[in-house]
């Protein structure tokens, strides 16, 4: 018996050696996004500069990349030698010693062109762990017609109370309009990034110097009323299904009248297939005249395990695909407003690109953002949308449940927000942070 | 009846099946118990500590964990409901004589082949979606409101989509079952003048009664660990609404990364589905020993 | 009079059974349309079902984007290879449960079922941990072992239930005939075992097919299936209906066709002793 399964399984593993190559293989696990997935397009590039790398691609969603490459490295498995992750991220993993530094990357390089927001972000201890593809900030998108319709002018730095305004003016039922688009779905990098970054500009914290929860305080309660309310007069049915995903279609169809979202997002909405792309504005996140505004800061980077064998090989790769090359190479093939944008800063000082829409408010979006003091008070913690602990994504998932169930209905602010100062202090105290 | 030696042989051959499944059972299981005592965040290495039973206090005394148990209730039972009602009165109609009955088949059979994710997105996409899902587009043909699945129903819509992928299976094994019955018998009846649904209840119904037994155990064991189709469209929300054992064990295991955690629910998720075997197993063994 | 009558009800089943049969295939075939659509097509109101301009754009930026093929053979090599071992396994264990039934012998099925019930993500760390160690993480033989072993029970059961539906009064005539235990096998269980084999065989290539947790959580780029395929096609930035219609329906429709074409064979030995 066991010979047969023996025989098996030996000629299974001769049909895998046999398809093995000579040059050196790497392995890039990425997130399906427009911009990485264009790249994969254009590596011939890079496999022409180096006839000796072959690359290997495993893209995936968002949450499962996050859970393979995590477990991976976790456990030190090396079936990646370069993995896209986030600012989340790196801060972890950075203090853990399982990335490989950086800092010695060739001087054509040039680190130094790297926006400071972005690259503060991406560095633990002096030591640069990721290298940014794309950084992404949040930032008002608007129907320009609409606005005017309604009779109002967006700032270039609106308030909260103006966009409410805004918002119900633009509001069309009965036609199908919904004055504002925003995330509902739950999960920590769905509408907690969303309300995390808004409590910051309404002067709320996730946690006080002690590491305790602070959704029983009154800013988080003026956060989620603000936001329940917002959505029930001037936003769009199944809102708290609505991720990123949603709520660009939403907005695409031209259902929405302003939307609250990644940098990113506006490359799409102006694009081929928008039905809107000639009639979007753009305005920085909203604030509370509090000092802080409710913008994010993430930016998808290329690491490289400390475990890896093909470490030189690698960085290579990691250079080339975050290099000034790069980003002249997808200009010269697909025009400037594909650019992965929010990383470098001779980008947003070439005169070609300054042409583009929406790139002046994303760099400004960016620089607005400060991970290392992201609220008006002071905090034991970075990150903007997050708190970069490894406890985070959990917890924030379940208070984004709870948070989405109040957008749903199902639930009432009060007790959504009662129930998130339970958990919070129940995971916290489990993980040893509250004594 | 049976010999020594072909006893002896018969064991040789259980053997290699039993040895497996042992190993592949206990490694996993005592390794589940070793971390299940342990704090171990798998993001924090080199900090493991004994923790003793504190994994299985949080666990157990997690809000979320009585939603869950009682979802998983519902979603089980839900489904089952639906699939052995659905298939029962399929399998009637489809072994009635019509035109192209193995077309038919071949139509109702084929969610059966539909990987659980692919099926989740595409129910979740093209037809709940409330803007530019299909439902809400008959709705608004109607007249009516979209309605939005995901956030007013949310378990029923993972139901639906369940009970879809699973209402085949159901339906095949019961078809054949109705197939074997003896179609004089139900003449006879019918010669008396017996109404059709004394007929379905006195002689289909108690033929069908082993069929719907081997449809309650096989699907139960694969409902209680329904996951994809959760992940897939709501993600367990909102609130806890969807939220089942395993989604809760996975939270803790791969989304917060607690090994120690998502071990001790881990341990919890098996006592409990060996509980519903034993329970599943008695009535099974009534049924099929006969 | 009689003859009306059954025409009557026989038209009556014919349209019940084909409305129900396309409303429960609807999905698949909206999947199918639309996977042939523009994207602005895809998500147009009100929906539009055969007048579009049918394209297969999408199939070829799918085609260009990910290696189809090899997550196919992955696919087709994962679920075939672990079905084909399950099988060497579990005949004889079946064979023996069946026609040499011990004390035990129900309580052995009984337990191998409830290992199916070890949800797999509480025990992922550690299988993690054990395919480092032995190499086996991303390799089409690691996943042929798991799927082997989940898929065990359900193969035995299967087996184990048709097996017992065939006569013992049969082996006793062979073996007064002096029949050797071997062409007992041979010659007269063989025969009469196919249909049941045939049907465990293609359930579990479907169960395999479909497996989406460890075959997603094993493997990254050498072995990865179809449903690591998909993964990639779920919720990408912007929703590409379109684009992702046409994923499912490169992923689906091999295991689609194939179980159309043995449908026969499936339904006959898909009993689990469920018919008398």
């Amino acid at each position: 018996m066991s010979t047969t399964m023996r025989a098996l399984l030996g000629a299974t593993a001769l049909c895998m050696a046999s398809g093995m190559a000579l040059a050196e293989t790497l392995t890039i696990a990425t997130v399906n996004n427009g911009d990485m997935i264009r790249m994969q397009g254009l590596t011939e590039d890079f496999t022409a500069k180096h006839p000796d790398i072959q690359l290997e691609w495993v893209t995936l969603e968002e949450n499962v990349l996050r859970q393979r490459v995590t477990t991976d490295i976790a456990t030190k498995g090396g079936q990646y030698d370069v993995m896209t992750i986030g600012t989340y991220e790196v801060p972890i993993w950075g203090k853990q010693g399982w990335l490989v530094s950086l800092n010695d990357l060739p001087a054509e390089y040039d680190v130094d062109d790297l926006l400071p927001a972005i690259r503060g972000g991406l560095t633990v201890d002096g030591n640069l762990y990721a290298a940014p593809f794309y950084g992404e900030s949040s930032m008002v998108m608007y129907r320009t017609d609409l606005m005017e319709k309604a009779g109002l002018t967006m700032p270039e730095a609106p308030t909260w109370d103006f966009i409410k305004q805004a918002a119900i003016a633009m509001t069309d039922k009965a036609g199908e309009v919904y004055g504002i688009c925003l995330r509902g779905k739950a999960g920590w990098g769905e509408n907690m990034a969303f309300l995390t970054a808004t409590a910051n500009s309404f002067g709320a914290k996730w946690f006080d110097m002690d590491w305790k929860p602070q959704f029983d305080s009154e800013p988080w309660a003026n956060t989620l009323n603000f936001y329940l309310d917002l959505m029930a007069q001037a936003g769009p049915p199944g809102a708290s299904n609505n991720g990123f995903n949603e709520n660009l279609a939403l907005f695409q169809q031209g259902k929405c009248g302003m939307w609250i979202d990644a940098t990113v997002a506006a490359s799409f909405v102006t694009g081929a297939d928008s039905t809107v792309a000639d009639k979007v504005g753009f305005a920085l996140a909203p604030d509370n005249g509090l000092g802080k505004r409710g913008n994010w800061l993430w930016a998808w980077s290329l690491a490289i395990p400390a475990g890896s064998q093909k470490t030189d090989a690698a960085k290579a790769f990691v250079a080339w695909a975050t290099s000034k090359e790069y980003l002249a190479l997808v200009a010269e093939k697909e025009g400037w407003p594909n650019v992965p944008p929010g990383t470098r800063t001779s980008l947003y000082e070439n005169p070609e690109y300054q042409k583009v829409p929406f790139a002046k408010m994303t760099l400004d979006s960016i620089n607005s953002a400060d991970p290392t003091h992201p609220t008006v008070d002071e905090v034991p913690y970075v990150g903007v949308q997050f708190v970069a602990i490894p406890e985070f994504q959990g917890i924030a998932t379940a208070v984004g449940q709870q948070f989405s169930a109040a957008l749903a209905g199902q639930t009432s602010a009060a007790d959504a927000l009662a129930a998130a100062q339970a958990l919070t202090t129940r995971e916290m105290t489990k993980a040893g942070y509250i004594k | 009846m049976a010999t020594k030696a072909s006893r002896s042989a018969a064991r040789l051959m259980i053997s290699p099946a039993v040895i497996l499944l042992l190993a592949w059972m206990i490694v996993p299981l005592s390794l589940t118990l070793y971390f299940s005592t342990l704090r171990y965040n798998l993001l924090m290495p080199g900090m493991e500590e004994w923790a003793g039973f504190s994994n299985y206090y949080y666990f157990l005394t997690d809000p979320a964990f009585f939603d869950a148990l009682r979802n998983t209730l519902v979603l089980v039972g839900g489904v089952l409901a639906i699939t052995i009602v659905g298939g029962v009165l399929l399998a009637i109609l489809l072994d009635q004589p019509m035109w192209g009955q193995g077309v038919v088949r071949v139509l109702v059979i084929a969610p059966f082949f539909v990987m659980p994710t692919v099926s989740a997105l595409v129910w979740k996409n093209m037809f709940m979606n409330p803007v530019s899902g299909l439902f809400a587009s008959l709705f608004k043909t109607l007249g009516l409101q979209p309605f939005d699945f995901l956030a007013h129903a949310p378990m029923f819509s993972i139901i639906l989509i369940v009970s879809w992928q699973w209402l085949p299976f159901a339906t095949l094994i019961l078809l054949t079952a109705m197939q074997s019955l003896d179609s004089e018998q139900l003449e006879a009846a019918e010669m008396d003048g017996a109404p059709p649904l004394k007929r379905f209840w006195f002689i289909t119904l108690p033929h069908l009664a082993r069929a719907i037994t081997v449809v309650i155990l096989i699907q139960t064991i694969f409902l209680l660990s329904v996951f994809a189709e959760i992940l897939v469209t709501t993600n367990g929300g909102p609130g806890t609404a969807t939220t089942n054992l395993t989604y809760l064990v996975y939270a803790q295991s791969l989304l917060q990364f607690d090994v120690g955690g998502g071990s001790a629910g881990g341990v919890v998720a098996i006592v409990l589905a060996n509980i519903v075997a034993i329970f599943l197993m008695r009535m099974i063994g009534k049924n099929l020993d006969a | 009079m009689a003859r009306a009558v059954t025409n009557r009800r026989k038209t009556i089943a014919t349209a019940a059974a084909w409305t129900i049969g396309f409303l429960i295939f609807f999905p698949i075939l909206w999947t199918v349309l639309t996977s042939f659509k523009s994207e602005a097509d895809a998500i147009a109101s009100p929906p539009k079902f055969l007048f579009f301009d049918w394209t297969l754009e999408n199939y070829a930026t799918v085609q260009e984007r990910s290696n189809y093929f090899r997550h196919f053979w992955n696919s087709v090599v994962i679920s075939v290879g672990s079905t084909l071992i399950g099988l060497a396994i579990a005949i004889p264990a079946a064979w023996a449960m069946a026609f040499v039934p011990g004390k035990r012998t129900k309580d052995v099925l009984m337990w191998m079922l409830s290992t199916k019930m070890l949800p797999p993500v509480g025990v992922l760390v550690p299988i993690y941990l054990i395919f480092r160690d032995t190499g086996l993480l991303d390799t089409r033989t690691g996943l042929v072992i798991v799927l082997t072993l989940i898929n065990l029970p359900i193969i035995v059961w299967m087996l184990y239930t048709y097996f017992k539906e065939i006569p013992a009064d049969i082996l006793e005539a062979a073996r007064m005939d002096g029949a050797s235990l071997r062409s007992e096998i041979l010659y007269v269980l063989t025969p009469m075992a196919v249909p049941g084999i045939a049907s465990t065989l293609l359930l579990n290539i479907i169960l395999a097919w479909n497996e989406a947790f460890w075959t997603l959580n094993l493997t990254a780029a050498k072995a990865a299936p179809l449903t690591a395929f998909i993964a990639s096609y779920s919720s990408p930035e912007g929703l590409f209906y379109a684009k992702l219609s046409a994923a499912s329906t490169m992923a689906i429709a091999p295991i689609l066709i194939m179980g159309w074409f043995s449908q026969k064979q499936l339904v006959r030995g898909l009993t689990f002793g469920a018919v008398k």
